[in-house]
Formats: structure tokens, sequence, C-alpha cells
């Protein structure tokens, strides 16, 4: 065999190719489903703190701010592992696909409570006053006033997180959930051939790359105006 | 499970004095792989920046195409690909090789886009009136352009920077005995979720005053914005 017929058969093998790709697209569809969920609750859980830390309530804050830090400072993959090989010493048993849920909604839910705080707190101080002086309540000011203004702000640097975080579902594959990366590495040990690594790698493209160039759209659609 | 049950599965001080030299010896490789893969892959940034601003589309847009790959590909499915995947063709990469060639592909992408970025917010009449003065294509990109370029992004460099080094706990799943593989290999040896939980402390200490700083540049840069 010549250098490029084995490069060809370990990469681009069509028999295994056949063989695993039923594989690879449920991987697919199991990675859209668990970044959906991540991405759903992940910015619920964001606005619902940012909002909550709108109340002004200093202890209540300092908490926000520490869990916010906490998850950004920590890699996820630490979390993942916490929560998977860690929390099994407590009697809590977590199916790997909860644990990289909880560990990425909970990496999202810190990243995009900052980005609403920060769209929040950019609206200008009068709008509240004159909001609250024609007898709109705190929550009413919140809903009508200062968040449809905000939540515009945060847009692009939301999507970019968002898209950051949710490629992070690939590291699901290590507490052995069998999304995209997870059945192409059980495809490779099978088969003992890369082409379903190489399958997966075409996956992620099929799946991000749209999503990478829809976020550099949204950028330059929403740009701050300087 | 009682209290002091849980505070010896989870915080055992006996179990981080036994497990600590082999944490510590993880953490300086974590260290040392964070001190080799940023400027890795701020080099591979700047080149790709540069190659952005290149007029001729035949550089541009292969760098265009480059930097949206990399960026679409989940850092783990590169690695993994290099790792297990190019061996495969008889080219034996180490668990260092593939991790220097994925964060010099994966995160050059993302200094990249920072930068270009940071070229495309200097007004172009600094550029035509720099050159105007006689100086050169590059000497205005050196001392008139890039200058400016790093001062306006340096949130996004530091907040990217600060992602590289969670990011080297992946490697872990390369079997490169960093911080989070080695509490992983201590936890298995000990019985005891301790090492894991010292490890994200670890990570949290070591990250934290980042995230602090990068938390203050991102409120001062939205003050100035409105």
């Amino acid at each position: 065999m010549t250098n490029w017929e084995r490069f060809v058969d370990s990469f681009f093998n069509a028999r295994v190719a056949a063989e695993y790709f039923p594989k690879i697209v449920e991987g697919f569809w199991l990675t859209i489903v668990l970044a959906a969920c991540i991405i759903v609750t992940g910015l619920a859980a964001g606005l619902g703190l940012a909002v909550i830390r709108a109340f002004g309530l200093r202890v209540v804050n300092l908490l926000i701010i520490f869990v916010v830090d906490l998850f950004r400072a920590l890699p996820p993959l630490v979390i993942i592992a916490l929560l998977y090989f860690g929390l099994p010493a407590a009697g809590l048993s977590m199916d790997g696909f909860v644990c990289a849920w909880i560990a990425l909604a909970a990496v999202l839910m810190a990243f995009s409570e900052e980005i609403f705080w920060a769209g929040i707190t950019a609206v200008p101080k009068g709008q509240w006053e004159a909001a609250r002086s024609t007898g709109l309540g705190f929550l009413q000011t919140l809903g009508y006033v200062v968040l449809p203004q905000a939540l515009r702000m945060t847009i692009p640097p939301l999507t970019n997180r968002t898209i950051a975080i949710t490629k992070g579902t690939a590291l699901a594959s290590v507490v052995a959930v069998p999304d995209i990366l997870g059945a192409a590495n059980a495809g490779v040990s099978f088969s003992f051939n890369p082409t379903p690594l190489t399958m997966g790698a075409a996956a992620y493209l099929v799946l991000f790359l749209p999503v990478v160039i829809f976020g550099r759209w949204v950028e330059t659609r929403f740009a701050w105006k300087r | 499970m009682t209290w002091d049950d849980f505070v010896l599965a989870f915080f055992s001080w006996q179990i981080v004095s036994e497990a600590w030299p082999i944490l510590w010896d993880g953490l300086q490789r974590t260290i040392l792989m964070s001190i080799m893969v940023v400027p890795l892959g701020f080099l591979g940034g700047t080149i790709l920046a540069l190659l952005s601003t290149v007029h001729n589309p035949w550089v541009r847009w292969p760098a265009a195409v480059w930097t949206d790959v990399f960026r679409a590909l989940p850092p783990l499915v590169l690695l993994i690909f290099l790792y297990a995947g190019v061996p495969f063709t008889g080219l034996e990469i180490s668990a260092w090789g593939a991790v220097a060639i994925g964060f010099f592909l994966n995160t050059g992408s993302y200094y990249g886009e920072i930068l270009r970025a940071g070229i495309e917010s200097v007004p172009r009449g600094q550029q035509e009136a720099a050159r105007s003065t006689g100086l050169t294509r590059w000497q205005t990109m050196r001392w008139i352009v890039l200058p400016q370029a790093f001062r306006n992004v340096l949130p996004d460099l530091i907040s990217n920077t600060l992602e590289v080094v969670k990011l080297t706990s992946i490697a872990s799943v390369v079997a490169l005995p960093e911080l989070l593989f080695q509490a992983r290999q201590a936890q298995s040896v000990t019985y005891n979720a301790t090492p894991i939980v010292a490890a994200a402390v670890i990570y949290f200490i070591l990250l934290w005053p980042m995230v602090r700083v990068l938390s203050r540049l991102e409120n001062k840069a939205l003050a100035g914005r409105r």
C-alpha cells in the first residue's frame, strides 16, 4: 500500500464509514438535545440571577457574585468530574448526560448572568427614575423598560458565549455519553480504524460551522455603537 | 450519611496531605502547559489576524475559512483526533505534541478573531495618515495599528487567555498528567473524592484573581459605551 492509500484507508474508509454512520447520527441528535437543554436552562438561570441581583440585596448579591466567579473560574471538565466521579461518594450517582447538562448549564448561567447584569447596568439611571415616576412598579420597570433595552445590547456577547459553551458538549463523551465524540470514540475502538473520528469531526463542522458564521453575523448586525 | 462522613469523603485533610505530592506534580504541569500554549496560540492568532488584513483574496479567504473551521471544531475533538486518529497513519504524536498542535490550531483561531476585530477597530484614517507620513505598510502596522488594536481588545484577550488556561484540563483525556488527571489518579487510589475537590479549589484560587480583573474591565468597557 502506498502512503496515500494507507491514509485514505485509515481516515476515509467507506466500509467503516457505512457501518458507523447510524451511530454518529444518533450521537448528532444527542449532542443537539444536550446543547438545547444547556442553552435553555443556562440562559434562564442566568437571567433569573441577574433579575434577583437587580433588587440590590447586599448579602444575596455577594452570594450571586461568588457563584458566578466560581463557575467562571472552574474548568467545565473539572465540574463534570466533580459531579460524575465525586458525588457518588455522597451516595448521589447521576447519569453522564445529567452531569454534563448541570455542569455546562451552571457555566452558561455564570457567564450569561454577568452579561445580563452588564446590560441592565448599562441602561441609564434616568430611565429607571422616569419609569418609576410614571407609577410603574419595580418589576414592571425592569420588565417593560429596562430589560427590553438591556437584552438587545447583550445579544452579541451572549451569542458568542453560548456558542463557545455549547461546544463543550463534546466533554460529555468523557463521562460515557454517546454524543458525537462518544460515538466516534467507540467506533474507533471497535473497528480499529479512525474513520469514525473523521465522521465525528465532519458532524461537528456541519453542526457548528453555520453557528459560528451566524455568531459573526450577529456581531456585526447588533454591534455596539461606539 | 452523616455530616462527618460527608466531610471525610470530600474535605478530608488527611487525604489532601497524602495526595499533595501528586497534585503538586500535576499543578506544575498545568502551569507549564499554560506557559507553552498561550504564547503558541497568540503567535498563531497574530499570524491569522495579519493575514486577514492582506488585500489579496487568495490569502484573506483561506485565513478566514481556517479561522472558522477551527473555531467550529470543539477542542477536545481536535485533540483526540490528533492523539488517537493520526497515529493510524504511522505517525506517532505524544500527548504533549497533540496538545501543542491542537491548542495552536484552536486557540490561535480564537486569538486571531479577537485581534482581527482589534485591527478593524482602528479607524482607516489612521493608517492613511501614517502611510502619508512616509511609514511603510509594515511600520504602520507595527507602530500605529497593532498597539491600539491590542489595547482596544484587551478584555477579550484576557478573557480568552483565561479560557485557554481552563481548557488545559482537557489534556487529562489524552493521559497527560496535569492537575485534573493527577486528581483523578489520586481519587482512584484513595477511594475518596477529596483530591478532585482539592483540584477544583486549586483552579479556583489560581484563576479567581483573573476573573475579578476581567469583571472590572468588562464593566469599565460597558460604562464607556453608555
